[in-house]
């Protein structure tokens, strides 16, 4: 069973070099290798994540030695969003010819698959930044598919503006290893409330510093610069995956403030919770105004993610098993929210018939929080998990009023203002497959709330984490 | 000889901001170098500086192995980060015929 848990590393890697040592001009093949490879990913994170917390050892050398993939709910979770946002925006940009126009969209997604899944099962914080960095050089190539001078210049920014993280990432773990001489998640999650007075210092500077490049990764005020002109500019459906990039900050935040940085720790005390909190409504405000001022459609989506990423933090600067569980399922909903509008933008810029004006509808509805869609289930748990603070339902209803505006007002101009039916139709599979997914969150809330409740209880209490490193077993 | 590397690490961090926060890409890409340089060399000592001594577990002195693989990892990411910059940066100066490093943001989107 523990072999499985290298395979959504390995199967897109390998997938991903044959097709470009063997396939890199049929355009068929590399079809059907992604197909195949993101459908097998689908299978594979449905069955992991009905396994128990388990640990694979690479090379069989023990934790804190060598490194370590531990898979709990969260990332049995993470994996199952990514592949199912993966299949969505594999069968659009095939439904709709883009990846045919330019060259390695298929070898460069599943590098890009290889590198979030790898982020989400590593239990080592030097790995974490591989990987990531595995996971950037791929959303690099994918960012300029189809190339365009405005496409590359933003690229060009995206790229510096990540650099400039990775280093800071180096950094903090360069700091934390000095003081701490292990980088594994688990053996530090055990260590660090033991560390003496003399090296708190180097700590909280290291705490902060990882916490500042999980912020940059999920676009948090005011690191958020790079979002909108990145996702404004990539190709509707790699705009789509990037939909998941900043969960991967999200998760980070997540996963680093519940083991390794618990609100409990002596040496921090509540540091993270009191810079994020501040961080994340101002997150939601120039979100919901960005919505208001945008002018293009693409852009103004990315606002609205940004606005839904400080709703999403604000829920986990509360770092309760409450808000933990409210932020996960908030978390799926947004980031199927914001790749069905990024889908529905794409479709938008050639055709704008009845249909997609239906489509952007349903899309905006889920985006902005209202009922029936899964944005209203998921902010009204968010809410509940933050009753006792007013300031934050100020703005976080605001937010959702002033988004809805936003919304509405593109809605009406680009498709009652500017209707356009003279293009050919495309296909809407993806859309549908991914509005779809909406209603199935929607309608299966209980259950999945019931089992997102029971994983933050796990990741509030991480002893079968620490448990599955083994840590005491080589010494 | 702290003083010394502590130094370097420090001149090159400021000068690597500094260049950073320049306007065209070529500024930016020397700065980000250097500022790998500091970070390699910060990783580097993260394992305290040790002279004489093999990073092998042996019975004599010896230094901590794992900085100098974690650093190996770092330098070759940061190399191939760097590739990927100066090929996007030429090919931005080649389609714009400009190397500005800011964007305008009104026409950007109407792309194909």
């Amino acid at each position: 069973m523990s072999q499985l848990l290298i395979l959504p590393v390995i199967l897109p890697a390998a997938l991903a070099g044959f097709i470009i040592l063997f396939a890199r001009n049929a355009l068929a093949v590399q079809r059907a290798i992604s197909g195949f490879g993101t459908l097998a990913l689908l299978a594979l994170a449905i069955t992991l994540i009905q396994a128990p917390t388990q640990s694979y050892f690479l090379g069989n050398w023990p934790a804190p030695f060598g490194i370590a993939l531990t898979l709990d709910g969260l990332s049995a979770l993470m994996l199952l969003l990514t592949a199912s946002l993966a299949l969505i925006v594999l069968i659009h940009s095939i439904a709709t010819g883009w990846d045919a126009q330019g060259r390695h969209f298929h070898a460069l997604f599943l590098f890009q698959l290889m590198g979030l899944n790898g982020a989400f099962l590593t239990a080592d914080a030097f790995n974490l930044f591989v990987f990531f960095e595995v996971l950037l050089i791929a959303s690099y190539g994918l960012m300029v598919h189809g190339g365009g001078q405005a496409r590359i210049r933003a690229g060009v920014q995206y790229v510096a503006f990540n650099l400039l993280g990775s280093t800071l990432f180096l950094f903090a773990l360069a700091t934390i290893y000095s003081t701490m001489g292990t980088l594994n998640m688990a053996d530090l999650a055990q260590k660090l409330p033991l560390v003496g007075a003399d090296d708190t210092g180097l700590i909280r500077v290291a705490a902060v510093l990882l916490m500042l490049v999980f912020a940059i990764k999920a676009a948090l005020v005011p690191l958020q610069f790079w979002l909108p002109g990145t996702y404004a500019n990539a190709p509707g459906p790699v705009a789509a995956l990037f939909a998941v990039m900043t969960k991967v900050g999200a998760y980070a935040l997540i996963r680093f403030g519940t083991l390794v940085f618990p609100g409990d720790l002596p040496a921090l005390g509540g540091l993270l919770a009191g810079l994020l909190y501040p961080a994340a409504l101002a997150t939601i405000a120039v979100g919901a105004i960005g919505t208001l001022a945008a002018g293009a459609l693409p852009r103004q989506i990315a606002f609205a993610a940004i606005g839904s990423m400080g709703t999403l933090l604000l829920a986990v600067s509360a770092f309760t098993p409450e808000a933990v569980s409210a932020t996960l399922y908030y978390l799926i909903h947004s980031t199927l929210a914001t790749a069905a509008l990024f889908l529905i933008a794409d479709l938008a810029r050639t055709r704008r018939d009845g249909l997609t004006a239906a489509l952007y509808m349903a899309a905006a509805i889920a985006m902005a929080g209202m009922p029936p869609l899964s944005g209203f289930v998921g902010k009204l748990l968010v809410l509940d998990a933050l009753r006792s603070d007013p300031l934050a339902w100020t703005f976080i209803l605001l937010a959702s009023l002033l988004t809805m505006i936003g919304l509405a007002r593109q809605g009406s101009d680009l498709f009652w203002k500017a209707p356009n039916t003279e293009a050919p139709a495309q296909s809407k599979a993806g859309v549908l497959l991914c509005l779809a997914a909406l209603v199935a969150l929607t309608l299966a809330a209980g259950p999945i709330t019931g089992w997102l409740g029971q994983t933050a209880a796990a990741l509030d209490a991480p002893e079968a984490y620490i448990a599955a490193n083994r840590l005491g077993v080589a010494e | 000889m702290e003083v010394l590397i502590a130094i370097a690490i420090g001149t090159l961090t400021a000068c690597g901001i500094y260049l950073m926060l320049r306007a065209r890409t070529f500024p930016v890409i020397l700065g980000l170098s250097l500022l790998s340089y500091a970070v390699n060399l910060f990783i580097f000592i993260s394992g305290r500086i040790r002279l004489d001594a093999a990073p092998i577990i042996a019975d004599g002195p010896y230094t901590d192995p794992l900085p100098q693989a974690l650093v190996l990892t770092a330098i070759v990411i940061s190399f191939g980060m760097t590739a990927v910059l100066v090929i996007m940066a030429l090919g931005a100066y080649l389609t714009a015929g400009h190397d500005r490093i800011d964007t305008e943001d009104q026409h950007a989107e109407d792309q194909p």
